[in-house]
């Protein structure tokens, strides 16, 4: 134990030996997250490409069913998220300039935030939907008023369930990391030298962000409300 | 430089404002009728979104050439794919094909 301390005590912590120095640690964690994120392009871009197909062939039902969300619900969510990635690199900020006690908040505000998100599609959209018989598969009511195009209305919410179901599934996930991350800032872990761990866990809530910016207009703005 | 690149507080709260500010705005253009551009200015909006959170909140403008490729190269092959997807789609009607196929495929049907 006595060696191994020596060994350490020459670079601050965090530090990891097969590194040249922390720019380089720094670098590489932040590639390995990138290159990930690159396949999680991939795998919302196969829905997001199935999207265009089926929009495509039924504009009519996806007009349909675009105008049966909320078009407040979907705006409001986009604010709770763009505030919680300001938290998020505010909280990354914090580590930089070495405040602790900034971090946890920063931290904590985030993963509440996300909560609030989460709160409102499950609560105020998804049961709402159930409720109105708009889940294929659970209940599903095509309505008369739709007229021929009604019959492809399910493909829609399907899509909508789908896609918004999967960036939910992301945001919990998220939540879990930032759950792990706030104690470890609480216990002093990240600081000036040493905050990879928040700084890549920060790009993978940001994309989540980005991700729920594309799903906005194209779930719920399809065709205009006008 | 010993540690990574320390964004003035200003600037996030500048691309913050701005991601809210084109939020309000997608939001209200929704209720312009403008035609098929509806759907362009809704994602153009949404595509200068995601280069404010990526440049600034993800810190891609402070970052080195190797991730920036890495970055650039993952939206560069959704790229492909939505572009081939699309010249797929929308051109089937261009040669003529056979009447048949529309009774194949129910969804084909006002393409033929």
């Amino acid at each position: 134990m006595a060696a191994h301390n020596s060994v350490h005590a020459g670079h601050p912590e965090g530090f990891k030996h097969q590194f040249e120095d922390m720019e380089q640690q720094r670098e590489a964690d932040s590639l390995g997250m990138w290159i990930f994120l690159s396949t999680e392009i991939m795998f919302f871009g196969g829905l997001f490409g199935s999207y265009i197909i089926y929009r495509t062939l039924y504009p009519a039902a996806f007009e349909i069913g675009s105008h049966l969300l909320e078009v407040k619900f979907g705006a409001i969510n986009t604010a709770v998220l763009i505030c919680s990635s300001l938290t998020m690199v505010m909280a990354i900020r914090s580590a930089q300039v070495g405040k602790r006690l900034a971090q946890v908040n920063y931290l904590l505000f985030t993963m509440f935030l996300g909560a609030v998100f989460i709160f409102i599609k499950l609560y105020f959209e998804w049961r709402h939907d159930y409720l109105e018989h708009l889940a294929p598969g659970l209940g599903f009511i095509v309505r008369p008023e739709w007229g021929t195009a009604g019959q492809h209305v399910p493909m829609f919410f399907c899509f909508y369930f789908f896609m918004t179901g999967l960036h939910a599934l992301h945001m919990i996930v998220g939540i879990g990391i930032l759950t792990v991350l706030t104690i470890m800032a609480k216990r002093g872990r990240f600081g000036p030298e040493y905050h990879q761990p928040l700084e890549i866990s920060g790009l993978y809530w940001h994309f989540v962000d980005i991700i729920w910016i594309f799903l906005f207009p194209l779930l719920y703005l399809i065709g205009g409300r006008y | 430089m010993s540690s990574s690149h320390v964004v003035p507080v200003k600037t996030y709260l500048m691309v913050f404002a701005a991601l809210i500010f084109f939020t309000g705005l997608t939001t209200g253009v929704a209720y312009i009728d403008m035609g098929a551009f509806n759907t362009v200015v809704a994602l153009a909006i949404a595509v200068v979104k995601m280069l404010l959170v990526v440049l600034f909140f993800m810190h891609v403008k402070y970052s080195t050439g190797l991730l920036r490729i890495i970055a650039f190269a993952g939206i560069f092959w959704l790229a492909i794919l939505v572009t081939l997807t699309l010249a797929d789609i929308l051109t089937r009607h261009w040669s003529p094909a056979s009447t048949t196929w529309g009774l194949i495929v129910p969804g084909l049907r006002g393409l033929f």
